[in-house]
């Protein structure tokens, strides 16, 4: 066989390989790479989509398919998107690309210790990733995925997401071919949350970067992401990691994973555990270093979705699940005056609120 | 425009304490408030220097704050021409010092300044390190000069050999004359050297320190003095010294005599008592000088006597030192972990900014901060602590001798009288020791000494308001905030009616950490010894010297404090919570009383 590689474990996955893994996971191969802790899993590549499309001879038909529509063409976008991801889903998956599929999932069930492991399935797209260049609308993502039919399935629908309306007439519109944006898929195991939530490697009130901002809550990291209950919230010192600020928070409500189900189930916290710290310190500290990991090797401070696993040992166990640029702060930068010697700086410092010149002799 | 948020009581409507009348007569005509300067007096804004004078002056002890009066003065008006400031003027009222900030009056002569400072001030920044080794050396030479200063007897003859056979020309009366006023300008000259530098060096360091709390708004003001502190301060010297003791006890196997006892004389007694003592007092006479000329005050008084006058707080703290090693606890600061640490803060803080410009002023202003560090954190050792508590003992020589004439019933007295009246005593004793006929003051001074004891102890129990006059609207004075931790927000406290047996007071989070225990309140230094284990310390300003007592303390709270004062440096270093400027603590808690401090948010919380 010479083809391209149809999977590629996420420890391999690098910048480098974007164009085969997409963005998502090749973020994640580098955090690995890092030494930072995340979920374990797989991508199934770009090559795998695009043997697809060519042994299923579907890519000629998209072309035919998408000829002449117009990115304001609502209707016809729509008739599009239901005629080729119709025929993308009725049509089998080479055999070759399913071995390489299940192989990898049943090394992962094996790596963990569990059969039937539940992962995430998501699309990791080679350009949603990319500065200035959001692919909004064609990102699929399904938790809880137990079986290596089903795995190959939620790959099937994260491939065709390609083709929703919204994202045709999004590349229509900033005229990318769509013969030339490829999707990977994404395979990792579920972090099987007691807490989660989301990390700013520095303060997002005041932009300090010496400071590292934790929202925190009962079970997965949707509650806290959707906004849907008011998290514990922490600040630590980036650089001499003492916790600053430990600020409890009633966490009426949580989300759990249903076993039986493909998503998440939101339930009440019971009273006793409403108000009680979501994570001890030194979790809290494993987690500040999480991130400075994460801002050095990306070279910013960061945004983290983060999760603790039950099914983990401290410190693997608080994992990453997602990091991108803050952007609020990190594009301000501060305002130095230029001075020619250090001196300068004293001389400011020592006018700083005194009026100089122009101003009534007298005071107020 | 008059304040919207009110004023403090002019110094001319200030009543007399009762039984304090005639206070005025203690202190030189120029220290205190008077109709002939009203309109500049009335239209100031003055403040307690609780800081450095908390208590009242003794008429004696005005040198010390007199000599700052000058020195500070010269130093910024005159020498180095500070651009917006002038010096600091005082007044005494009631006893208690009070100050002002002068500002330049015109801010358009503030841009010429500037030119004069950069040249004047900024040759001492760029020759830092060459005029401070000579600042040691002249420093030192004016302690060993004062030290060698002899307070001649008055003897029935003159010495035949020197006096007449050598031609000598003047007599022990000249000596006496001379040696006291030396002995006085030697105080001002030290105090000029105190400010040959202390301003430049707390201009930088504060400079260094808004730029961090501008860029890092959440760096805690500890790892802001970790970035520039320096590894072996000699102000840390005592301590270390006792750890030394307390280790040399333990090896040489008589730690046994401070669990009998830490009383100084007992100990040294036991001491004798054996080869091995005997070695261990000899290890302490290496360490006592000059390590021992540690006040147990600001060494503003002279009643805070120092660590060579009384051993009782070095003999506490050695024992608590023992006790620690016996546990198997390190008590040496691990010198190689700190200096890593420093380094690893500075890279780190530096790596996170963000253009290679705040980069260049973080390290360039770093770097001010850390060549101005040393002179910031020793100066105080040389000049209040080890000059100071020889200069007291010297003036207590002259006590001894006036108390042989007659003049004074006991040493101390002589602080009762202002440093001119000592020299007229002086002159009075000469006079009639050398005429044969016999001196006034024996007659004049027991009764005015008496007179003026009771009215200090009344002066004492009076509450001094923290400020006199219209405060501005917003404090940008910049000596006025870095010497002493005044700020907009902490007259607006001031200003805020006191609650009798308020619950609860807020000062500014120096140090910090959440605890409970009872209150030691201690107005005095004699009071110190005693501080019980596990104690909160409320005190009026914590010295360094009482460090030792941070062993068995659990919190401090202090009344006056800025973040630059070095005893909130040395808090720091013992991990301590502490809440300082409080305003009224010592006034407010009871010994005893159960007390929360919370050292990070500045509040302290009484619980019964």
């Amino acid at each position: 066989m010479t083809h391209e590689p149809y999977v590629l474990w996420l420890q391999d996955c690098n910048k480098n390989c974007l164009s085969q893994v997409g963005g998502k996971c090749a973020s994640l191969g580098e955090m690995i790479q890092a030494g930072i802790h995340v979920p374990p899993g797989f991508a199934v590549t770009t090559a795998a989509y695009r043997d697809f499309l060519e042994k299923a001879g579907i890519a000629q038909e998209i072309q035919k398919t998408l000829a002449g529509i117009g990115p304001d063409d609502v209707e016809a976008t729509e008739k599009a998107s239901q005629t080729i991801r119709q025929r993308m889903g009725s049509s089998p998956i080479p055999a070759q690309i399913e071995e390489a599929i299940a192989g990898a999932y049943e090394k992962l069930c094996a790596d963990c210790g569990a059969p039937d492991l539940p992962v995430a399935v998501r699309s990791s797209a080679t350009a949603e990733d990319l500065p200035g260049a959001s692919f909004a609308g064609q990102q699929e993502t399904t938790l809880w995925v137990r079986s290596s039919v089903s795995v190959m399935i939620r790959t099937a629908i994260c491939w065709s997401s390609l083709f929703t309306p919204r994202a045709i007439s999004y590349r229509l519109a900033m005229g990318f071919p769509h013969d030339k944006v490829l999707i990977s898929v994404g395979v990792q195991k579920m972090a099987n949350a007691r807490t989660a939530g989301v990390m700013f490697t520095l303060n997002p009130s005041n932009g300090d970067r010496s400071s590292i901002a934790i929202d925190a809550s009962w079970g997965l990291g949707e509650s806290v992401v959707s906004g849907m209950v008011t998290p514990d919230n922490f600040l630590v010192n980036k650089i001499t990691l003492d916790i600053v600020r430990r600020t409890a928070s009633p966490k009426l409500i949580e989300y759990i994973p249903d076993p039986d189900g493909a998503r998440a189930e939101i339930v009440d916290v019971p009273p006793e555990r409403q108000s009680v710290l979501c994570m001890s310190d030194q979790e809290l500290v494993a987690l500040a270093q999480l991130g400075k990991k994460l801002e050095q090797h990306y070279g910013a401070p960061q945004d983290v979705e983060w999760a603790i696993d039950r099914d983990l040992p401290f410190p693997q166990n608080v994992v990453a699940l997602q990091c991108r640029p803050e952007t609020v702060w990190s594009r301000k930068t501060p305002v130095v005056k230029p001075a020619s010697s250090p001196l300068d700086y004293v001389v400011a410092n020592l006018l700083s609120g005194v009026r100089t010149g122009a101003a009534k002799p007298k005071d107020e | 425009m008059a304040s919207a948020n009110g004023r403090f009581p002019s110094p001319f409507e200030v009543p007399t304490p009762e039984g304090c009348e005639g206070w005025k007569e203690l202190y030189p005509y120029y220290y205190v408030f008077s109709d002939d300067r009203r309109e500049f007096e009335d239209n100031r804004f003055w403040f307690q220097d609780g800081m450095h004078h908390p208590e009242p002056l003794y008429p004696f002890d005005t040198i010390t704050s007199e000599s700052w009066w000058v020195a500070l003065g010269q130093y910024n008006t005159r020498v180095f021409v500070v651009p917006p400031a002038l010096g600091i003027d005082q007044r005494v009222l009631n006893g208690y010092l009070y100050i002002t900030a002068l500002p330049v009056a015109n801010p358009n002569d503030i841009p010429a300044r500037v030119g004069e400072f950069m040249e004047r001030a900024g040759y001492y920044y760029q020759n830092w390190d060459r005029l401070y080794a000579q600042w040691v050396k002249k420093a030192e030479e004016t302690i060993a000069d004062l030290k060698a200063i002899k307070v001649p007897d008055l003897p029935e003859r003159e010495d035949l050999e020197t006096v007449v056979r050598q031609g000598r020309g003047i007599t022990s009366a000249y000596d006496l004359l001379t040696a006291y006023n030396r002995a006085i300008e030697n105080m001002h000259k030290i105090w000029h050297l105190h400010f040959e530098f202390l301003n430049l060096g707390y201009a930088a360091y504060l400079t260094f320190y808004g730029f961090c709390k501008q860029t890092f708004p959440d760096i805690p003001d500890q790892t802001v003095a970790k970035l520039v502190s320096g590894i072996d301060v000699i102000l840390f010297r005592p301590d270390e010294e006792l750890k030394r003791l307390a280790k040399a006890a333990v090896d040489l196997k008589v730690a046994g005599v401070f669990k009998k006892t830490i009383h100084p004389d007992k100990v040294i007694a036991e001491m004798g008592k054996s080869d091995a003592g005997k070695k261990w007092l000899a290890e302490l006479e290496k360490s006592k000088d000059p390590w021992f000329y540690f006040s147990t005050g600001t060494g503003f008084y002279h009643l805070h006597r120092s660590w060579i006058d009384d051993m009782t707080v070095p003999c506490l703290a050695i024992r608590g030192y023992i006790e620690k090693i016996e546990k198997g606890e390190t008590i040496a600061r691990p010198m190689a972990e700190i200096r890593k640490e420093r380094d690893r803060l500075a890279a780190e803080y530096t790596a996170l900014l963000p253009t290679d410009e705040a980069k260049k002023a973080f390290q360039e202003q770093l770097g001010l901060a850390r060549t101005v560090f040393p002179y910031v954190e020793n100066h105080n050792f040389y000049v209040e602590h080890w000059h100071h508590t020889v200069f007291w003992n010297k003036m207590r020589e002259f006590g001894r001798l006036l108390v042989k004439h007659g003049f004074f019933k006991e040493v101390d007295d002589m602080f009762y009288l202002h440093r001119f009246e000592v020299q007229q005593a002086i002159y009075d004793l000469i006079g009639a020791w050398g005429s044969g006929g016999e001196a006034r003051g024996p007659k004049y001074w027991p009764p005015i000494v008496a007179k003026r004891k009771v009215l200090f102890e009344k002066l004492k129990k009076w509450a001094p308001p923290p400020a006199l006059g219209e405060p501005p609207e917003v404090v940008t004075e910049p000596f006025t905030i870095m010497l002493w931790g005044i700020t907009t927000d902490s007259i607006q406290t001031w200003l805020k009616p006191k609650e009798a047996g308020a619950k609860e007071l807020k000062g500014f989070a120096g140090s910090p950490g959440v605890v409970e225990g009872p209150a030691r309140v201690i107005t005095s230094v004699e009071e110190l010894v005693n501080v019980q284990p596990g104690e909160i310390l409320v005190c009026p300003i914590t010295t360094p010297s009482w460090a030792p007592i941070f062993n068995r303390i659990k919190a401090t709270v202090t009344d006056i404090g800025g973040m630059m004062s070095h005893a909130a440096i040395v808090c720091r270093e013992y991990g301590l919570p502490a809440v300082v400027g409080t305003g009224y603590g010592t006034k407010t808690f009871k010994n005893g009383q159960m007390l929360r401090v919370d050292g990070s948010t500045g509040v302290v919380t009484a619980l019964n």
